[in-house]
């Protein structure tokens, strides 16, 4: 079990004090750049957001273009991880938010804005009823089979991938019950039912790609087949598609391996996202990388100011930290606990475990030990910690 | 095509501003705002490169203090408080850059109660949240707007002396009246109050004012016990686990309960009263603790709060005496009441002794 690490506990107790004396100041200079954004005026993304704001704020009431603008918001955050535009997308929508009947595509994209800070009942809510009013909306089919993955209610996720199913590509269609599948007891078939997917339908676009190969390399990775994994990974990333999803997945995929040189590289100058930075963070002690006082000073920061504003969002990442590198292993519990009472994917039940038994609490792993035998669960990592734990590792 | 269905990985947190307000004799402020939002909701990459300079910055300061300061209304005892823009410097945040908008709030006079009204950002983007930290007489505070808490009021002014004595007080007799195991204590020492030992059995006490005597014994040294411990924890001076003293007070209860039953200190029951009133007085000490003491009106609070426990005691007292008297000679009293009851109070203390000792529960109080 490591040890907290003083000489960066010390540190991280300083650096409050580092950041209060890193006062406000007047620079010097009128050329010194103080903030990037994350594209210029002239680049034909932004040009449309601005575009498409004038017109809606023109016509405030058009349902139409208030979506419109909310999805290529929506479509940003993944890009980047900045979940202000989660709140300008909300904004867009402003006049239809608290209706309790909303036009269909307001209702489906207010769930999807809602799943992202974790209201899932609500968000869930909305779905069902779009559903209702429309079988043939395959997105919210998908969401749902998306938000129920993550509360574990197996048997309403498959259900809604089915009937996502003729309304998607083989390849998503695929993917989305191969997800449900790989954790119900069934992962080889999925696997190899989506690699045939993927190989019999090439042209499907990037970003659909993307989602079926990542989700390939999950399962793939869960099962132990991990050369098999590495080259859906890769295939991902060689499609060119910034996904901080992706990047992380990838990321710890790597950091299990024991290469933490190479998750080093794979995040270089990623250091603003919190979630690769974290990834970053816990290489950077594994590697014994210099960076790593730095590194986690400011995730330490930044923790903090998501706390004071009273987000609950980060909790597995949080637990992680405290975890991986801190070392403190009963706040790393608390904190996983926590996380496990909103999420219970498969990664989540492992941060429950790890933190377990780092704090050698086998009974607080109760949840998720349950949950890996009732649900059947095929996965390497989760054997080996529930192993560790119930022989009293 | 739809979106994907991939839940998306959080990379920052949301939009947040930083304001910090100090009322002294004068309201002054300091609001830290990101450029980020400042960009999106006003402009600031003039030549539209992508990246925001300090120059660029500048040129747009006057510009930016009356977009902020129009979203934010102080009001100072109901009156207006009128905000002058200062200067404006750069700070690093834990997501990027933000300009710290320095400011003024002319209110008329001090105010004893301030009203502020925040709606930076409410319009386009509903996740901003303003984090305020107002310090004022000495005290700090924090709060949080957002679209559901735009306007919050906050009283400035230290409370009075007298009220603060008032609130301690009060506190100390909602104390008593929740302790059980206090009240508990004290009945068993009540119970025996209207009679007398003599010819070694009970006998029922002649005159009202024999009883009252000795109650009023029992109580003050109980209360003057209690108050030395009490004082003494929460200064400092002694710490015992607390464990140990929640089992010794419930040790105390079967004690003082089967003493009625079996007797052995029958005379001078305000001695008892007095040593089992010490260790009460260390279980009092953590609710005070938990009150959170005032450093400059201690002694105000410990005065405050030990009366109020007296006061406590004696309306429970006011309560049980004149009953007591009253059926004393009957066997109902006698024997149900003093010996059964006794009896219960023994019992369900020493559930309590173990629950305490062996750190389980059983008892839903």
């Amino acid at each position: 079990m490591p040890r907290p690490s003083r000489r960066l506990l010390v540190l991280l107790l300083l650096a409050p004090i580092g950041l209060a004396v890193a006062a406000p100041f007047t620079p010097s200079s009128d050329q010194q750049v103080l903030e990037r954004l994350p594209a210029r005026a002239a680049d034909p993304r932004m040009r449309e957001l601005v575009d498409l704001r004038r017109r809606l704020s023109a016509e405030p009431r058009n349902a139409e273009l208030a979506v419109l603008l909310a999805r290529r918001y929506y479509d940003e955050v993944a890009a980047e991880g900045d979940p202000r535009y989660i709140g300008y997308a909300q904004a867009a929508l402003a006049p239809w938010w608290d209706l309790p009947d909303p036009p269909l595509a307001v209702r489906v994209t207010r769930a999807v804005l809602r799943q992202f800070s974790h209201q899932f009942e609500p968000a869930l809510a909305d779905l069902a009823e779009a559903v209702r009013q429309d079988p043939g909306n395959g997105e919210a089919w998908a969401w749902q089979a998306a938000i129920q993955m993550v509360e574990t209610r197996y048997a309403e996720a498959r259900n809604a991938c089915q009937h996502m199913a003729p309304l998607a590509s083989p390849p998503i269609a695929t993917a989305c019950l191969a997800a449900v599948d790989s954790v119900t007891g069934n992962a080889g078939p999925a696997a190899a039912a989506l690699r045939l997917a993927l190989q019999n339908n090439p042209d499907v676009s990037a970003p659909e790609k993307l989602w079926a190969l990542t989700r390939l390399a999950e399962i793939e990775d869960r099962r132990g087949d991990f050369a098999a994994a590495e080259a859906a990974y890769r295939s991902a990333l060689a499609l060119g598609i910034t996904d901080g999803y992706l990047l992380a997945a990838y990321a710890d995929f790597l950091l299990d391996r024991g290469r933490p040189n190479e998750v080093l590289a794979l995040l270089k100058d990623k250091e603003r996202s919190d979630l690769l930075l974290l990834r970053l963070a816990i290489a950077a002690k594994a590697a014994g990388a210099p960076q790593l006082a730095g590194w986690s000073a400011d995730l330490a920061a930044r923790f903090d100011a998501a706390r004071l504003r009273g987000d609950t969002v980060h909790q597995k990442e949080e637990a992680r930290f405290a975890l991986a590198v801190l070392g403190q292993a009963p706040r790393a519990l608390a904190l996983a606990r926590e996380n496990y009472a909103v999420q219970r994917e498969p990664a989540d039940a492992r941060m429950l475990l790890e933190a377990a038994l780092a704090a050698r609490q086998p009974a607080a792993a109760e949840p998720a030990l349950k949950w890996m035998a009732e649900s059947g669960i095929e996965s390497v990592a989760l054997r080996t910690l529930a192993a560790r734990l119930k022989g009293g590792a | 095509m739809f979106a994907l269905a991939a839940l998306p990985a959080l990379a920052h947190k949301p939009s947040d501003s930083y304001l910090t307000l100090q009322v002294a004799e004068q309201v002054s402020g300091q609001w830290d705002i990101a450029l980020r939002d400042l960009d999106f909701a006003i402009g600031l990459d003039a030549d539209g490169n992508g990246e925001i300079t300090w120059g660029e910055l500048r040129a747009k300061h006057a510009e930016i203090a009356a977009y902020a300061l129009a979203r934010l209304a102080v009001e100072g005892d109901g009156a207006a408080c009128p905000l002058r823009a200062g200067e404006q410097l750069v700070d690093q945040h834990t997501d990027g850059a933000y300009t710290v908008l320095r400011f003024r709030a002319d209110c008329p006079r001090p105010p004893a109660h301030l009203r502020i009204t925040y709606r930076l950002f409410a319009d386009i983007d509903p996740q901003h949240r303003g984090l305020l930290r107002l310090e004022a007489a000495g005290l700090s505070r924090t709060a949080i707007f957002s679209p559901q808490a735009a306007g919050q009021s906050f009283e400035l002014k230290a409370a009075s002396r007298w009220s603060q004595f008032i609130d301690y007080g009060v506190e100390g007799v909602w104390h008593i009246w929740q302790g059980y195991d206090h009240i508990l204590f004290l009945l068993s020492l009540l119970l025996p109050a209207v009679l007398v030992w003599r010819g070694a059995r009970w006998q029922p006490v002649g005159r009202f004012r024999e009883a009252f005597v000795d109650v009023l014994k029992i109580v003050t040294s109980f209360t003057v016990a209690h108050s030395i411990t009490l004082s003494l924890a929460t200064l400092g001076v002694i710490s015992l686990p607390s464990r140990l003293v929640e089992s010794a007070i419930a040790a105390s209860v079967v004690l003082a309960a089967l003493n009625n039953v079996v007797p052995v200190f029958h005379g001078r029951r305000w001695m008892v009263a007095f040593f089992f009133g010490l260790i009460h007085g260390f279980g009092f000490a953590s609710v005070l603790a938990d009150l959170g003491l005032p450093q400059g009106t201690l002694v105000l609070a410990l005065v405050g709060f030990n009366l109020g426990v007296e006061c406590g005691q004696l309306t429970i007292v006011a309560v049980f005496l004149p009953v007591a008297f009253v059926i004393r000679r009957s066997r109902f009293y006698q024997r149900a009441v003093f010996v059964g009851g006794s009896m219960v109070i023994a019992l369900l203390a020493g559930i309590w002794l173990a629950e305490r000792l062996f750190n389980f529960k059983v008892l839903p109080f």
